[in-house]
Formats: C-alpha cells, structure tokens, sequence
C-alpha cells in the first residue's frame, strides 16, 4: 500500500486494518502521534486526513490510502504554525503527552472556521483529554492564534 | 587542595555524593566539570544537569535555574541535561512535592562550587582580584572596566583548578521567583520531545502482557496457540507470580513479545488464561461500601483522643453527624506505564517514564541478578505520572523480557491495564460528628474513619498510618475541648498507591464539606466559620494537639503550622472572589482551604447548572501561600492544573469493583474532566512572602472537590456525601 504522510510517499506492506497510529509509529517511526486510549476517547493520536482532524487510533490505514496525512511533525516545517507559537507563548504544555494531539485538533478547527469562538473551541475540543490540566492556557492559546485569520 | 570526591562528600549534608557522570559523552578533556550537574564546554555550552523526573511540573526549568543562579549563567541558554538513576546524584524519587524544597540547597552550592573557580580563573586572565569579579551571563566580568571573558574560554583553564573548600552563596533568589523559560516546550509542540514509547532501538520488539485480573491471584495454566499463530508473534511468555506483599513488584501473567504493539495487542486479545483463585475473588464495591459505612458507625482505634468526645457530643446543644465517602481513583496519566529495556552482554540498560530511577534500577539488577552498577536507567520525559510512575514494575516486566528474547523489548500497558492494574488512590469512609453549646460554639468532634492504608501494599497492614492521618487530619488546627479521632481495619482489594494530593483529598472533601455543614446551621458562611474554629494566629503545636503531627517529614521549626497563614489564604480568596457580594444570577459560590505538604491553599469555586441540571463549573479563584518559590509560571500552572484534576475528583472519578475485577476500562467510564466542562476563568494569586519553600504540584488539588459540593449545596439544597458528584 502506499501512504502519503506528511508530503513523503511510503510503500508499506501492511494490513489495512492495522490502525494508522500504529503504522505511523511502529512503521514510519514517527513518534509524535501518541497513543493514549485505542478507542478515540483521548484525542493524543489526532492527525489529518485531507486536511480533517481524525483519531489515528480507531483510522484503519486503508483509509488513509491515497489521502494525505499530516502528523504533528508536519504541521510546520520549523516549529512556527501559529498554533505552535502561542502555545509556547502561553507556557501550554505541562507533561506534553497530549498536546500533538491537541494541536492538531486545534489546528483543522482554524482551518476549518478561522477565528473561533469560545464556545466553538470548546465544543471542538471536547475530545480531547488533558490530564495535567492546561484546557484554560490551550483555550486561550487558540483564540490567540485564530484572532490573526 | 580538597580532592573533587571529599569535597563533595563534605558539601552534602545529607552525606552520600560521589562524582556522577551522566550518560554519554557527558565531558571532554577541555571542559569544565566540577561535578555532575555542571559541565562548562570550551565552545561557550553550559549544560545542567536535572536529576528529578520530569513529568509537566517543570523540574527541569526550575532546579537547573537555581545551578544557573549561583553559578551565573543565562537560564536562556542552557542545554539541560537529564541524569540517569544512580544513588550519586543523592535522593532522586520525584514525589512528594518536594523537589524544590529539599534540593534547592544543594542546588545553589553545586552552582557556587562552579562559579567559584570560574571567577578565579576569569580574574586572573583579567588582571584583577578575585573580590573585583563578578560571573553573570555565561561570563566572568570586571564591572568597572566593563570587560569580560566567556566562561567557555574559561573551561580548559578551569578544568586544571582545585576546587573550593567552602562556598559563599549568592543572595537568596527573589521570594516570588523568576519567570523562566520553558526547557521543553518547544519540542513538546513539535512532537520531537521523547517519552519511552517514542524510543526506538535496533531490532526491538513490543510485549503486550496479560495480567492477573484479581488481586492475589495469578496464572495456572495457558493456551498460546491462537496467540503464536498471529503474524508476527516473536514468543509468549509466562511472568513469574510477585512473592509475598506487592511492593513494587510486577504482578507476573502472560506477555505477548511482537514485532509491534498492533500485533502484540491483537495477540494478547486471543491468550486463554486460566487463573488460581483469590480471596478477593468476589467482592464487590458495593458491599465493601457497605461494610466501611457500617465500620464507622462504630467505635474505632483511638487514634488522638483530648477530653470526652463521647460526652461532649452527648450533652451538646446540637449535634450534627455526616458521612462522607471518596472512591477508590485511577491516575490516569495520559502516558500509560511505558518502558524500553535491552540485555546487553553483561548488564541491561532500561528506558522507562519513572519518578524513582533508582528503585527501577535496583530492582532490575535484582531479578536480573545483575550487580547495579551493570544496569543503566535513562528517564525519558514522563507523560505525566501522579505517583503512579513512583512503582518501576513496569521496568522491571521490560528487563525481564529482554531477558528472555535476548532483543530489546518496549512493555507498552494498554489504557485498559493501566485503569484496572495500577496502585489506585485510597477509597475512604468518614463519618463526622460535631456538637454545639448553646451559643453555637464547637465544643466536640469526632472523626471516624475507614480507609485502606498504603502500607497493605507493603506488608500486613489494614489501618490507616500516622503518616496517613496527618494529611489533612492530624495537622488540621481545630480549636475544640472535646476530640476524637478513632480508624478502623479496612480489607483493601487493590494495590493501593500514592496518588497526587493522597490522603489529603479524602480528608479535605469531608472536612472541609462538614465544616460547610456546620457553617450553614450556624447561619454563617465558611471562611467565617473556619477562622473561629482553627482559632486565632499561632503556631498549632503537638503540645496543643496532644499528639505528634507528622508535617510532611520537615522540622515544624522551619515549617510550623501557622494558623496565620490559613487566615491570610482564607481573608484573600474571599476578596479575590467577592465571595461576599451576591453571585450573578442562576450561580452560586462554595469555599474549602487545606494545607498540605506544607503549603496552604484556598478556593472559590462558582457553579450554575449546566444544559443537563448537572454541575457547570464557571470560575475558579485560588490563593496559594507556598512560601518562597523558584519558577513563578510553572506554580500558577500547577495550580490551575490542580483545579481541573480536583474537578474530575469532584464531578467523575470513581474505580468500581466487581467480581473482585476493577469494573472501568478506558475513559468512557472512567471519565475526566473535559475542556467543554473547564471553568471560564481560573484567577491565581501567589503568597510569597519568604517562609521557606512549601510543595507545589500538590496542595492544590485537596480544596477543590470540597469547594464544588460546597457550591453544589449552595446552589441546589443538595449536600453532596458521596464522590463523584455526577
């Protein structure tokens, strides 16, 4: 099968039931997706498909043929997607485990609606669990991105 | 001159520290290493070494500024080193909330040792005394002439330098601390920050294991064809069953080694299992419940008795009785117990998200009958951890496999292992009683309560510890003639652990909701309340509870519990709250102070309904005096971060039992709190006026579930007795 992640072709030979987070990780070695659940309850393996937030963990990889995938080590090629920048603006991270995910998730939402509102962030981020608990510094970190759109 | 071992072995006041090296090519001939934590290199690189785990309380922010601070380096530029579990760095368990507090010392002296024999070279490459120098910036400078010189060009002279017999530290660091840069944050947000899992070795494999579903037992026999005849199985294993007390041993089962987690996973899906009987094989949370209510009905041990409680609630004006149940709570890091172990030709070196490297380590040296010194444990960052990752057993399951399949094997726990098997917090029963004169005034309190101790992890111990009751019991400095406080044996049915805050929570939700109680009967509200019956500012002092208090370990010299600080976190909340002007429509306000690991916190937590009549948190407004503090941010963080986690507490967090199984898996059962159900805002104040440092990752937790029942009663009439509250 080939597989398009982050604008790099892979040929793989692999079950296509095999969950994209899986193959992302053990495969491609690509480690910035997390696995947290397995069951897409936590959000800390949300990548895109096509541009859409998804939960790698319940993704069959053969969805995923012939689509693009964007991890969290594509979200920008330096570090600098305004998400990435106000959430160390905002000092968001505390362990770090689930902010790949978070970010992606946050990200598709700009791409989405540009400037969302508080209520939109919340019901866009609701799937994704945050144990240490930063919601309030990421929540602000994503108006603060989204006011620039 | 003073040998660099001697010195240090003189510098530690607690004794034990050799020269430590960390892992890799930690120095070059040309660098500057006076020690283990500080490493000058000639090109201009100042690394600091962090020995504590970081697991997003920013102890690799904070302890490597204090380095910085003495030894006059740029926090901005520093390279941070993570150490390796070897006793040489001293006490490394990452708990307790205790890092800061019992390391910054040594801290800045490791940091002045360094700036000492820098600002001697650098003077006399300038030309000038060693009192006319000064080392800021990476550089020793001569202020008057405004000249300078790199501390790496210092490195290979210094490197050559005795060291210092004494050191003279530098003035004490601002109260309220600094404002640091975040180390990690930048790696964390571009997914190149590495957790064990994300660490990859050549030809490693991935073990799923399958472990005893009930406590106390364990495999009799297995059926691994199903299991062997998935593609890419490399072995299955069977794991020796712990021996005695659980401790931090691995409870043995069957491990499924793939050649990745999917497979391994899928595998151990189709292992049949037949397990041995256990004495908890049929219980239930139900009847435990049960049987605890029943318990606290009853006379306890007394367990710090002062006048007659018995007879002072008999013949009191007024009497109220409530009991309060907290279940037992799973950690529920985000990073399930993770770690990477590889056998080499005569040690093992172990990758695992551990808060006590050295325990990981001794352990493995021991099943693996390995001398230590041939086992090597790197500590990746922790994806969180809350006392769970205090127990290595998972290293341990890792060494052992690697043992056997001779390839480096990753044990990744499955959500679903890590909520069912870990060490969960403690479940607890509390039933207060208070009594009234006719004025209103307590004149007796009686507290019983029924709880599992965390020593029955260790040995054969069913009654909760002194060390257990003074979180939040012992400690608390209740101005009342008449007291009891009386425990009783409890069965435990799970390994039961640490968890942040432990203790503290169960006794804060039942104090501080009583209190509330009894706040309400009198017609007054809480913060009022409180400042009556913990009486006016003092030292509260063994003498006046009639028992010894156990303070987190610390001198009560140093850390005395100061009835005036309740006051100040109590007078300040409720101003930064206008806990006294009327809440906005459809909302109302409750209160909860606590202290614990000898920092004192209060909370406000406001309410309204949410769409479906449950409990909607709109805002938060805590005021924390932990003394003084190093990494300003980072303590606001934590204690917003302690909100949230005191809400999931307060409104989700329940591990059930049945048929001696833990009954949730994963987090549609074992809910958390989501960013949808966050407060709006959380206002933190910070109380720094100089005490010596208390905790931080912790003390925040304990106010809050109380504070949102309080609340919760305010708004609806209901009083909540019994967590979660959803």
């Amino acid at each position: 099968m080939k597989l398009v992640v982050n604008g790099v072709e892979h040929t793989l030979d692999v079950d296509g039931e095999t969950p994209l987070l899986w193959v992302i990780r053990d495969r491609l070695r690509l480690t910035g997706t997390k696995y947290g659940c397995g069951e897409a309850l936590c959000g800390a393996c949300t990548v895109h498909l096509d541009g859409h937030a998804v939960r790698s963990c319940v993704t069959p990889v053969a969805r995923a043929e012939g689509r693009r995938v964007t991890t969290i080590e594509g979200l920008s090629p330096d570090g600098t997607h305004p998400l990435q920048l106000a959430w160390e603006r905002h000092g968001v991270p505390q362990c770090g485990y689930c902010q790949a995910g978070q970010l992606m998730n946050a990200a598709a939402l700009l791409d989405e609606v540009g400037a969302p509102t508080e209520e939109q962030v919340d019901r866009a981020m609701a799937g994704n669990l945050c144990r240490c608990g930063t919601y309030l510094r990421i929540r602000a970190a994503i108006l603060d991105a989204g006011k620039g759109r | 001159m003073t040998t660099r071992r001697a010195f240090l072995l003189g510098l530690a006041a607690s004794g034990l520290l050799a020269v430590a090296t960390p892992s890799g090519a930690w120095a070059a001939p040309a660098d500057f290493v006076p020690h283990a934590w500080i490493r000058v290199s000639a090109d201009g690189t100042v690394a600091l070494t962090c020995h504590r785990s970081e697991m997003g309380q920013g102890v690799r922010s904070s302890l490597p500024a204090l380095l910085a601070y003495e030894l006059g380096a740029d926090p901005a530029r520093i390279e941070v080193v993570q150490a390796d579990g070897d006793p040489a760095y001293g006490d490394q368990d990452t708990d307790g909330s205790r890092s800061v507090r019992t390391q910054q010392d040594l801290m800045r002296r490791l940091g002045a040792v360094g700036r000492i024999v820098l600002e001697r070279v650098g003077a006399r490459r300038l030309g000038v005394p060693v009192a006319a120098v000064t080392s800021r910036d990476h550089a020793v400078w001569h202020e008057p002439s405004g000249r300078g010189v790199p501390f790496g060009d210092l490195a290979t002279e210094a490197a050559a330098e005795p060291l210092p017999d004494r050191v003279t530290l530098r003035a004490d660091p601002p109260a309220s601390g600094w404002d640091l840069p975040l180390v990690d944050a930048h790696a964390q947000v571009t997914g190149a920050a590495r957790y064990v899992a994300d660490i990859v070795l050549e030809g490693q494999c991935t073990a799923v294991i399958v472990r005893p579903p009930v406590l106390g037992s364990s495999v009799v026999s297995f059926d691994d064809t199903e299991a062997r005849a998935v593609p890419g199985v490399v072995d299955v294993i069977e794991l020796p069953a712990p021996s005695g007390p659980p401790g931090f041993q691995p409870l043995g089962g069957v491990a499924v080694v793939a050649e990745d987690t999917w497979t391994a996973k899928r595998a151990a899906e189709r292992l049949r299992v037949t397990w041995s009987q256990s004495p908890h094989d049929g219980a239930s949370w139900t009847q435990d419940l049960a049987a605890m209510r029943e318990a606290v009905a009853r006379p306890g041990t007394a367990r710090r008795t002062r006048g007659d409680a018995e007879g002072a609630l008999g013949s009191a004006a007024k009497r109220l009785d409530a009991t309060y149940v907290v279940p037992h709570l799973a950690h529920a890091a985000l990073e399930p117990p993770c770690a990477v172990a590889r056998r080499t030709e005569d040690g093992c070196e172990v990758w695992a998200s551990t808060q006590t490297p050295q325990a990981a380590r001794s352990m493995v040296a021991e099943v693996l009958g390995l001398d230590e010194a041939k086992v090597t444990v790197h500590v990746p960052f922790l994806g969180a951890a809350f006392g769970r990752k205090s127990k290595p057993d998972f290293a341990v399951e890792a060494a052992l496999l690697a043992d056997r399949v001779r390839r480096p094997v990753r044990v990744q726990w499955l959500r679903e292992d890590a909520m069912r098997q870990g060490y969960v917090h403690a479940c607890s029963v509390q039933r207060l009683e208070a009594g009234l004169d006719g004025d209103g005034r307590l004149v007796a309190w009686r507290h019983r309560i029924a709880s599992p101790t965390i020593a029955s992890t260790f040995g054969d111990a069913h009654e909760l510890r002194d060390s257990e009751l003074g979180q939040g019991i012992g400690d608390q400095p209740l101005e009342v003639p008449a007291l009891s406080v009386e425990t009783h044996p409890v069965q435990e049915r799970l390994r039961i652990g640490w968890m942040r805050s432990v203790y503290n929570i169960n006794h804060a939700f039942a104090i501080q909701s009583f209190l509330d109680e009894l706040a309400h009967a009198r017609d007054t509200t809480l913060p009022d309340l409180l400042k009556e019956v913990y009486g006016p500012p003092r030292r509260y002092t063994p003498e006046e509870a009639g028992a010894e208090i156990w303070n987190y370990g610390a001198s009560l010299d140093e850390h005395p519990i100061d009835v005036g600080r309740y006051h100040r976190v109590i007078d300040r909340v409720r101003a930064l709250s206008r806990w006294d002007e009327p809440a906005p429509e459809g909302r109302a306000r409750g209160f909860a102070v606590h202290r614990s690991f000898l920092t004192y916190v209060a909370v406000v937590v406001e309410l309204s309904r949410g769409t479906r009549g449950g409990p909607r948190l709109e805002r938060a407004w805590v005021v924390a005096d932990p003394g003084r503090i190093v990494n300003r941010d980072r303590v606001r963080a934590q204690l917003e971060g302690a909100v949230v986690f005191g809400a999931t507490v307060a409104l989700h967090g329940r591990l059930t039992l049945e048929d001696g199984r833990v009954r949730e898996g994963n987090f549609h059962d074992y809910r958390l709190l989501r960013m949808n159900e966050a407060p709006r805002s959380i206002d933190v104040e910070l109380i720094t006026e100089g005490e010596p440092h208390g905790g931080v990752g912790e003390p925040g937790v304990p106010p809050v579930a109380p504070a949102i029942a309080n609340a919760w009663f305010a708004l609806t009439g209901e009083r909540v007795r019994e967590l979660p509250l959803t």
